[in-house]
Parts: C-alpha cells; structure tokens; sequence
C-alpha cells in the first residue's frame, strides 16, 4: 500500500509566518543569529490510492487553496525533496511511534468521510534550513526544532514507505522472585523498575509475599507502587513527623510538635475546626475527600475547586506537560461526586528568568523561554479547546525553577446539589469512557515523587505525554448526559496510575475484577501490566449498574465516545485482574490501601536570623528609577502576552477581567465571573504566592501567601467570610529534615491563619521533591533546589455581581485611602531585590487585623463607597499607586505626611510590603463615610491624596517631593518585559 | 407568528453552544442544540428550524485548519440541510459565530456568486501574530443587505480565535463584495472609526483582516457569518469596563443582533 506525502507550503506571496517564527526562536535561544528557515507542514497517510486521488484529498481536506500550495507525491520521491527557496538543508520532525498526533486522527476520520481509503496518518513538519556545520545543526534540531522526549528529528530526505502499527503482543506471566531479596537487591528492584519505593516499603512488600506463600507477579509490584506513590498517598505529609521549629519569642527549637498524621493534624485540623465554629452555617460539603473540594454556592448548586501540579513532565516536554497537566485537573471536578461541569481555570506558573544565558545552561535542561512559551501554549491549547475561561494565574520568576519550572493548573467546577456524593455498588460494572489506552505516561505517578536529573529524559520520556483536548470534551458532553440520566453510580478520573489507581480507588471497599483485555487500544502490542498503569489521557472510569450499560453504550456512541466494560466492582475485598482469562493480579485491597508503612520522619526548621538594612538615601529621582526598575523587573511586569492567548470570555459569565480599565490593559487583583449565566451571583478566583519570602521564614510565607490570596479577592468584592482555600505545596526535597522543616512550619502558618480568618482548606496537593541534579563541567555532582514554593488558591463569592469593584483609577479628584497598617518590612522585596540587597524583616501579617481588615473592606464594597481598589504587593505602595492610576489613564496625587506617625522613612513607606492593605479611590461626597466606617472597625484608612489627569504619580511628604514618576514611561517599563 | 425556532449545531468541540442559545432565548427564539449526528442520521429533523446557526469553539479540534472538517462533513452528508437553509424559499436565517463562520467560509456559502478562478474567493488565514488572541474590538457595521446587523451602526465586541485573517482572493473580490454589502462589518479605529478598506493597524485590525474585514454576509443578507462574540456582549457586566460607567445599559451591543434575527420572522 503506498504511503503517500503531503507537504504544504505557503502559495507564492503568503507570508511563511512558522518559517519567520522558527528563525525568531533560534535567534532567541542563541543558536544562531540569522538564520532562514522555509516551513512546510506535512502529512504521511498511508492508503489505497492513486496519485490523482492524493493531490484531490489534498486540495479539499489538507490545504487552503487561498493561501497554501501542496507537493505531493509517494514519501521518498525526489519531488519531495526540492526546497522551496535557497535553503538546501532539510529536517524532518515526526512525532515517535506511539505518541498521540490529534490531528492525524482527525484527518483520518476526515478522509474516511469523504470516501479515500486511508490507513494510518502520520503528521511531520518540514525545515528548511540555510548551510550550517554539524553541530550548530544538531543542536538547532534538538534545542529549537523538536523534543526529543515525543518526537524524532530526520536530517535529509525522508525514507519511509510504511507508517509504523504495533505488533501483537505475545502474552507471557512474569514473577518476580522477591521473596528471596534483601537489602540492597531490593532497593536494585525499586530503582531498575521505576518503582521509586523505599527499602522499608520493599521489605513490607517482600514480607506480605513471603506470608502468602508466593511470589508477586510484575503487574502487582506495579499496582502496589502506583498506589504508594508520593502521587498517589502523600505518604511524607500524611505521615509521621516529629518536628522542632522557633518558639512564639523565636527562641530556637523551643516548637517541638510530634504528628502522627501531619496533614490531617494541621491543614485538615484547620478546616475541622472552622466547619464546626460555623456549625449550621457550615458551607462546605466535601473536603478532602474527593477529586475537588465542594462547597456550596446557592439553592440549586455546589461549587467544587481543585489545583493540581505538573512540574516534571513540564520540565521535559513544556507543551505536552502543561496541556495534559490542564486536561488533567479538568478532569478533577470531572470525577467530584457524580461529575461537576467545569466552569473556570486557572493557572500559576514558576520559571527561571527567560533572559537566562543559552550557555550556562546545564546538560539535561531546557532554556527557560523555550519552557515558558511551550508552557503557555500547552494551556492555552487545552483550556481554549475545552471551552473552559482561564481566568486567573500569576507567573513567577527565579533562577532556582531551572532545572523544575512549575506549572499549577486549577480548574472550578458546578455540581448540582445532591450529586456531591457517589457510591460503587456491588456488581456494577467497571466501565472506561473516552481516550484509548496506549503506551503513553507509563510511570507517571511514580516519575512524578522522584527527583529530575539531567538523566531523566531518557528514562522517563514515556511519562511525557500530548493530550487531546476535543477527545476529553466529548466525554464531558456525553458524562454530563450519563449524570443527569441517572446513569452511572460513581465516576473518577483517570489521572496518575491510570486504570491501577483509579479502580484501585473505586473498588477499595468492594473488591474489582478487571479484564484487562477488554481496555480499548490506541495500538497493539501492549503488556497487561502496560495497560494497567498507562497513563494515557481523557479517560474516565465509571460505574455502571448492569441494566444501565445499554443506555449509556448508546449515549456514548451517539457521540462518537467510546466506551467499554473492562471488569465488575465484585464483592470479594480483593482485586483481580485477569488478562484473556488468566489471573495475572490477585491483590487484597486491604494490603494495597492500609499496608503501607508509615513514613517517619524527623524536620527541624531554623529561620533566617532578621539583619537590618542600611537603605541607600533615595531622592524623587533615585525612587522613580527603582519604581520604574520594579514595574519592569519580570514578576511585576504586565503578563498581557499570556493573558490574551487564553480565552478567558467563553462561556459568557466573565465580569472582571484579568485586564481591566479603558484600554483593558490594567492588572487585576482577581478574577469574578458568573458560572450560571441566568444567575446574579458571581465566583471569584484570585491566588498568593512570594517564593521570595520563604528565604527568610516559610511561616511568614504562608500567611502573607493567604493574605495576598484573601486579599485580592476583597479587593474585588467577595466576602470575607465565605473564602474556600486551596494549598499547593511544592518543596524540595523533603528527606532532608530542614527541608521538610520548612515545610512543616509553613503548614502550622497555615492552620493558624486559615483558623484566624475563617477561611478553610477544601482541598490541597504537595509535590515534593523539585530538585535537579546533574554532573557540571569538571564532573562534579551539582543540585538545584526549588525555594519553598506554597501557592494558595482562593474561591470567594458575591452575591450580586453589580458590586464588582476593578482596581483601575476612576475619574480625576475622587479621594485616594490608604487601608492598613504599614511597617518597616522590606525583607524579600522588590526594592531590595532591584537595589541588589539582602536583609530586613520580612513581612508578617497581624492576623486578628487582618480579619477585621478584611470584613471592613469588604463592608465599604457593599456600602457602593469604593470606586476602585487595588492590592498592595511587590513594590508596595508606589507600584500599586502607579498600577491604579496607570490602568484608569489617569494621575494620582499623595501627601504622606500623615503616615510620619508610623516613623518610617520616605523610602519604606513607599517601597514597604507589609500585608494586608489596600489603596482605594472613592468619591469626595462618599469619602467620609469611609472613613467613618474604617475608623469605626478600628482599621488604619488614611486619606493620602487625590486622583487627577495629569498622567503623573507625585508623591510628597511635608512639602517635598519625595517621587515622581511619568506614568506613560511606567508603563511602557512594564509592558515591554515579556512583550513577545 | 410563533417564535422562531433555531437549531444550534453540536460537534465535537463545540464549545459556545450553550451561551449563544440563551442568547437567542434572550430574543425570544425557541432554541435547541442538536448534534451533528443525529442530523446525519434524521435530516428531516431541519424542517423544525428557522434559523441555524454554526457556534463558536473548535469543532474537531480545528485540526488540519479551523473549521475544515465540520464543513467537510456538512457538504458530505447535509448538503440538501445547508441548501435548504441558505437558498430554499429565502425563509430562513444563518448565523455562523467564530468557528461557525470558519465552517461557513470553508463551505463557500459566505462567498457564493463571487468571481475567482480557480480557487476559492477568499478564505481565513491565521491572524498576523500567528496565535490565538482575546481581545475586545470596536466594529462598524458597512451600508449591507445583512438581516443580522439591521439598525445596528456599531459594535464593541471581543474576538477569541486563532485563524481569523479575512484573505481574498484579489482586489476584484474586495470589490465587489463591497458592492454588494458582503463585507458587512468592519474593525474600526475606536467608537468613531470609519468604514475602511486601507487595513487598519494592530491591534485595531487584530488579525490583518483584508479591509479590516470581520464579518460577511451573502447576498441575500440572511447568511451572515462573524469573528468577534455578539453572544459575550448580551449582559452590561460582559463589558470589559462596565465598572467606570455610573449607569449600566439594559443590555450589551451584541443583543441587537439576536433580536433582529427573531424579530425578522414577526
């Protein structure tokens, strides 16, 4: 059969904009300063016809007869093989056998419908390159053209003459004889299988084998170490830690706490504790239990939240990582009680800074821009396929996330009240819905617990998977029908551990059986054990009580979703798994869910010992040179580049923007949208992170991360006292008892302040273990940790949506508040890190303040008397006066006399980072009522100027000028950074 | 008489469906979204229908190109649907939002009468920037026979796609599709923009449009097909600063186009 190639170029005076885009990207990453790249995209489509039939399936399906022009011809054939223009050297790029290629599916099925009988499709792209020597090309082809964890790099012309379908899997029984293996044979067996297990968890293995009188089959050493994962258990927090951090006065190790479930004794504590203070007026319904956490939201729906990591996957293929690592959580509330429809994303990212030098890079990593770029159209991707708005994020930047970028992806979710819960019945069948199962993301879970090296993406590449975002929305048109027709009984996601973890999950109080060979393929050849633990996306799994099968068999298939029984949810404790009718797994699932032993672990934390700082003298000019270097340093820089690439309207709830004022240019505090679009009441979604912080006190950390995050969803009108918080952990590498020390003492923050605020945790994840290992230049073995990285999600709510308040200036003359207390807090911020210092005290919050902060602010929102209101973050107050009037095309105007009562200098009350304060505008007829209400609350509101159109910030202090600042030159400072 | 029905087309990746069938509840049309297979399977089922229209999204992923595959198997199996709609008695309305006007574009049916040789007259190109983009543009709407934009002088509406680039064939297709109204609305510098056919800069003209084009109608007007949302500018707290207005209006810009489809019927 013929395997026919379809290249298709620009046609003659069409811009090649991938050629132009490619050559821009080399320049960028340093390979080379000019070189010409012509682009072709390609298809190879193996099938039974004639070359006339070709060029017509070309012409009508393939390529625009506007603006593209085709070659085609059978793959190999010199016609293929004339480049276009001057450049003569050719590299084909082709995804590797076995990874998913979306649109060849979709160009397969294309082609059937319209009558060519198409076998297999591969698509490639084609460069073609002007003269180069060897290695500049090699590095060109692995740096800038391809990754080599998904795809494969072909130099020259193309010789092929069929597409590659797996072969048939010969089925053969593997044991492994563990019973016989100590010590370090063990710890061989864990690493050799990618177990990633511990030798105590190996012994626990090898005793539990040893008391059945038999050895484990491969697939069951499989099912037990996906199901004891860190991915899987969060076995280090969930675990035993004695721990001894500084005491209230900071006397070292005078905090010594013993847990024996430290999760549950500090985050879950927290939320126990806030559910029972509200006692009737409790208002979340399932926390920590499920895939998201619920709470309620008005008389008809729940609303559910979830924010998961894919960090590793991330660092090796950035696009693939961050697309499924957003189809993944999708999923979360996918899978929450009986399924949730997914109305909002959001996303947080962590990157070294993108202006990193291409040679100091060290083997095994990816440049940082590379990642960011693959990143950002990883999501975008997936959520604007999906139809989901991303609507919040925030981007980090710091040279410690080379090796281990981060990439938090969230997603909220609607439930209709009474299908929070679910429950397997006996004897429903285990059915899989939605994406085949392939070879795809095998180890994921375990990859996932285990430290990056520069090694890791030869040996892990197959965790690294594509997804396909149109395959996952059908199942989610299909599963919202199944849910609403009373279908199925219980659904959950396929996500780490694929099939293993989540029938394991399912089943764990019933007993499964699973007939493995009943899994729908993406090809042949696959073990039982591969597809077991595959971890392939858009997959669900639910159960079907037997009489419903047909109804839903038909749902699915009206809609082109497949679907398939794979086993029975038998009431027998155990979990069987039978492969063409032969037992290859027989686990009981009490060993599998209660068996593992418990992780012990001592974490001790010390503080950074606060030093003073000796503050350059600054005048008006020396404060707007640094305010301008804030506004462009790469945290506080406009992120508008990632912002537009993501559809953050559809639906057609949105009503805050994360750009906002007349040129929709300004940056909001938080997100508010309507997820009911027939209803009033709105959700709001905002986040707080400062990994800066962390260096000095990870406690401070975290309470200034739930105040950035409360914080910002005050500031456009939620309500205090209904704020569901999620925590996302990601630490180094938390063997080391100071690592996890820091840990551990970021967690009590976080109990105490959420108990203070009353905002409980509904749902969480930790990712542990961020580092980068790799041998440098004279062979020595280097690290590279992440710094304590806790994000905090917040959820908030309001009641009626015409209350939203935006942070852009208003109209010149209304009257500027500061809210809050300011202190002498300059540790980890801005204004140090942009003079090149270290040292202070880094901020802290007041919490009981913070809480009556909050309600007052709040209480103002409702009284209409705050016209805008923003924030103060990095670079305090000058950068959050600057943003404000900035974002409204205005000016602003402050006197900062009135602060002297706090005894700071200029510079600290400008640059100061201290929590919990708000700059707020507000019309000079409402602006004593606000006062009054502030005064009355017992919360510092101090009047510090006014609004005006003079397009200039100028702040004075007893009659001198102490800051001014041409706003049109501020924002363009901030525009400019990450203006790609 | 009764109000209209309209049929919003489902496909695999269909993902406005559900807002812009409110929309039209909004106006007052019955609305029902169907999938695209069980049209395949019951094409009488279009007889219920006076208006169809083609929702935003991705259907079938935009693989290959935008909209390619959805009007790949429209022309295929509901060829005697889409005629009876775009031509039959001149009764009925299409609207193709976004990923719909993809689809209509690839069909032909946004550009049917017009001369070219050889190729299709005009087509949807990637935007300039060569990426998806969300952004909220200012439209005015040209002197045009479309059904849709009765009344209406200008729009601020927000764009959300990737491959949005109105690209004809030549300058005699610009022509006479002006002529005869098709390019029915225009990107426009600000809310006092002009009509123009010299292309606007970005980000006013987001994608590169030839003569700033962003939507287009057929001749008769009752096909019309746009980029940028009316369905995300029905409620006044859809407007990207709603917050700096001291009144709020009953409704956003892109209501008026609901409602003169419904009120076309009465």
């Amino acid at each position: 059969m013929p395997l026919w190639q379809i290249d298709i170029y620009p046609a003659e005076g069409q811009t090649d904009r991938e050629g132009l885009r490619t050559q821009e990207e080399i320049h960028e990453l340093g390979l080379h300063d000019s070189l010409q790249v012509d682009f072709a995209r390609g298809f190879l489509v193996q099938g039974d016809f004639a070359h006339d039939q070709a060029v017509q399936l070309a012409q009508t399906l393939l390529a625009d007869s506007v603006t593209e022009r085709s070659v085609v011809a059978i793959a190999g054939q010199d016609s293929l093989n004339e480049p276009p223009g001057d450049n003569m050297t050719l590299v084909n790029v082709l995804p590797k056998p076995g990874v998913m290629d979306p649109v060849a599916a979709s160009t397969i099925a294309a082609a059937k419908d319209i009558g060519f009988d198409v076998h297999a499709v591969r698509t490639m792209r084609k460069y073609w390159l002007s003269e180069l020597d060897d290695t500049v090309l090699d590095s060109i082809c692995r740096r800038a053209l391809s990754n080599d964890s998904v795809e494969q790099v072909i130099v020259g012309p193309l010789e092929m003459d069929q597409l590659d379908v797996g072969e048939p899997h010969d089925f053969k029984l593997t044991t492994v004889a563990i019973r016989e293996l100590q010590g370090e044979q063990l710890e061989k067996l864990s690493r050799d299988g990618q177990l990633y297990l511990t030798l105590v968890e190996m012994e626990t293995i090898r005793d539990h084998f040893i008391s059945i009188g038999r050895d484990p089959t491969d697939i069951e050493l499989e099912t037990i170490a996906q199901t004891w994962s860190e991915h899987c258990s969060h076995k280090t927090l969930a675990g035993r830690i004695h721990y001894r951090g500084p005491g209230a006065d900071g006397t070292p190790e005078a905090d010594e706490r013993q847990y024996e479930n430290m999760l549950k004794e500090t985050i879950f504590a927290a939320t126990q504790s806030i559910r029972k203070s509200l006692g009737e007026d409790d208002w979340c319904v399932s926390v920590f239990k499920d895939n998201a956490g619920v709470v309620t939201f008005d008389d008809e729906y729940h609303v559910c939240f979830k924010v998961e990591t894919h960090n590793h996957p991330s660092a090796l293929e950035p696009y693939g990582g961050a697309n499924t690592g957003l189809g993944g959580v999708i999923r979360d509330p996918m899978g929450t009680g009986m399924g949730a429809k997914p109305v909002c994303n959001t996303d947080v990212f962590c990157f070294a800074p993108p202006d990193t030098d291409p040679t100091t890079l060290p083997p095994g990593v990816l440049h940082p821009r590379r990642v960011m770029k693959g990143v950002v159209s990883g999501v975008r991707d997936y959520g604007n396929r999906m139809g989901i708005p991303t609507v919040n994020g925030a981007v980090y930047f710091d040279p410690r996330y080379l090796g281990n970028p981060l990439v938090y992806c969230g997603n909220v979710g609607m439930i209709p009240i009474g299908m929070e819960e679910k429950e397997v019945m006996p004897d429903d069948l285990i059915v899989a819905i939605g994406g085949r199962t392939g070879r795809d993301g095998i180890h994921g879970a375990t990859f996932s617990s285990a430290e990056l090296t520069s090694e890791s993406e030869s040996l892990s590449g197959g965790a690294v998977q594509i997804g396909n975002a149109i395959t996952e929305k059908m199942v989610l048109d299909v599963l919202m029908q199944a849910r609403d027709r009373g279908l199925y009984s219980a659904v959950t996601d396929c996500g780490a551990g694929g099939f293993s973890s989540a029938v394991g999950e399912m089943g764990e109080k019933i007993g499964a059986e699973v007939w493995l060979e009943k899994a729908p393929l993406k090809y042949e050849g696959l073990t039982y054990t591969e597809i077991w633990i595959s971890e392939a996306q858009e997959r669900m799994v639910v159960s079907v009580p037997p009489e419903s099968w047909e109804e839903l068999r038909e749902l699915c298939e009206s809609e082109g979703v497949e679907a398939a029984v794979l086993g029975r949810f038998s009431p027998t404790g155990r979990l069987t798994l039978t492969y063409h009718g032969q037992v290859v797994g027989d686990l009981s699932m009490d060993f599998m869910h209660d068996g593992r032993p418990p992780i012990i672990r001592d974490a001790v934390y010390h503080p950074q010992p606060t030093t003073s700082v000796d503050l350059p003298a600054l005048d008006a000019k020396g404060h707007a040179d640094v305010l301008l270097k804030i506004m462009g340093s790469l945290n506080v820089a406009s992120k508008h580049w990632i912002v537009r690439q993501y559809d953050h309207e559809v639906q057609g709830g949105s009503v805050v923007k994360p750009l906002v004022g007349p040129l929709c240019d300004g940056p909001s505090d938080a997100a508010v949208v309507r997820p009911r679009i027939e209803s009033r009441r709105g959700l709001v979604m905002s986040c707080g992170m400062n990994p800066h912080y962390g260096d000095f006190d990870t406690y401070h950390m975290a309470t200034s991360a739930i105040d950035e995050a409360m914080r910002n969803a005050v500031a456009v009108g939620a309500a205090p006292d209904k704020v569901a918080i999620l925590d996302n952990f990601c630490w180094g590498y938390t063997d080391r008892s100071e690592t996890l020390g820091s840990l551990v003492r970021a967690a009590i923050a976080c109990q105490d302040m959420a108990v203070t605020l009353g905002t409980p945790f509904v749902s969480g994840k930790d990712s542990l273990n961020n580092e980068f290992s790799f041998n440098d230049a004279d062979g020595k073995r280097q690290t590279i940790a992440i710094p304590p990285s806790l994000l905090i999600s917040a959820m908030g709510q309001i009641e009626d949506v015409s209350l939203a308040v935006t942070m852009d200036a208003k109209e010149a003359d209304n009257v500027v508040f500061l809210v809050g207390q300011t202190k002498s807090e300059l540790g980890g911020s801005h204004l140090l890190l942009n003079l090149g210092m270290s040292g202070g005290q880094v901020p802290t919050v007041d919490q009981p303040l913070a809480k009556t902060t909050f309600e007052a602010m709040h209480q103002a929102i409702q009284n209409r008397l705050v016209r805008s209101c923003h924030d103060l973050c990095e670079g305090g107050l000058a950068a959050a006066a600057t943003e404000m009037a900035m974002a409204g095309g205005l000016g602003m105007a402050l006197d900062i006399s009135p602060m002297a009562a706090t005894g700071l200098a200029a510079t600290e009350t400008l640059f100061s980072e201290s929590n919990t304060r708000f700059l707020c505008e507000v019309t000079s007829e409402n602006a004593d009522a606000f006062d009054k209400l502030f005064a009355k609350a017992g919360v510092s509101a101090i009047r510090l100027g006014v609004i005006d159109d003079s397009g200039q910030l100028a702040v004075t202090s007893a009659d001198q000028t102490v800051l001014e600042l041409d706003l049109a030159a501020a924002k363009q400072a901030w525009l400019e950074p990450l203006n790609w | 008489m009764a109000a209209p029905r309209v049929l919003v087309l489902r496909a695999p990746g269909t993902n406005c469906d559900e807002e812009t069938a409110y929309a039209f509840e909004q106006a007052g049309g019955i609305t029902e979204r169907v999938h695209v297979n069980r049209l395949i399977e019951n094409p009488a089922l279009q007889d219920r229908y006076q208006i169809l229209c083609l929702p935003g999204g991705f259907s079938y992923g935009d693989d290959i190109a935008a909209g390619r595959i959805l009007a790949t198997k429209l022309r295929q199996y509901l060829a005697e649907l889409v005629d009876a709609f775009v031509h039959g008695n001149g009764d009925r309305l299409v609207l193709g939002i976004c990923n719909g006007m993809q689809v209509l574009m690839r069909l032909g049916v946004l550009t049917e009468g017009i001369e070219s040789d050889n190729h299709a007259p005009a087509t949807l190109d990637w935007n300039d920037h060569g990426r998806f983009e969300d952004r909220w543009v200012d439209l005015v709407v040209d002197e045009t026979p479309c059904v849709f934009l009765k009344g209406i002088e200008r729009m601020y509406l927000p764009m959300a796609h990737a491959q949005g680039k109105f690209v004809a064939a030549g300058p005699k297709v610009i022509e006479s599709m002006q002529q005869a109204g098709r390019l029915a609305v225009r990107y426009a510098n600000g809310d006092h923009g002009k009509v123009q056919n010299e292309p606007l800069p970005f980000p006013i003209n987001p994608n590169g449009a030839d003569a700033n084009t962003a939507g287009v109608c057929d001749a008769s007007g009752r096909v019309f097909g746009l980029m940028p949302h009316p369905e995300r500018h029905i409620d006044p707290t859809q407007h990207p600063f709603w917050t700096r207005r001291k009144t709020q209006p009953s409704q956003g810009d892109g209501m008026a186009m609901f409602n003169n489809a419904i009120e076309w019927f009465s």
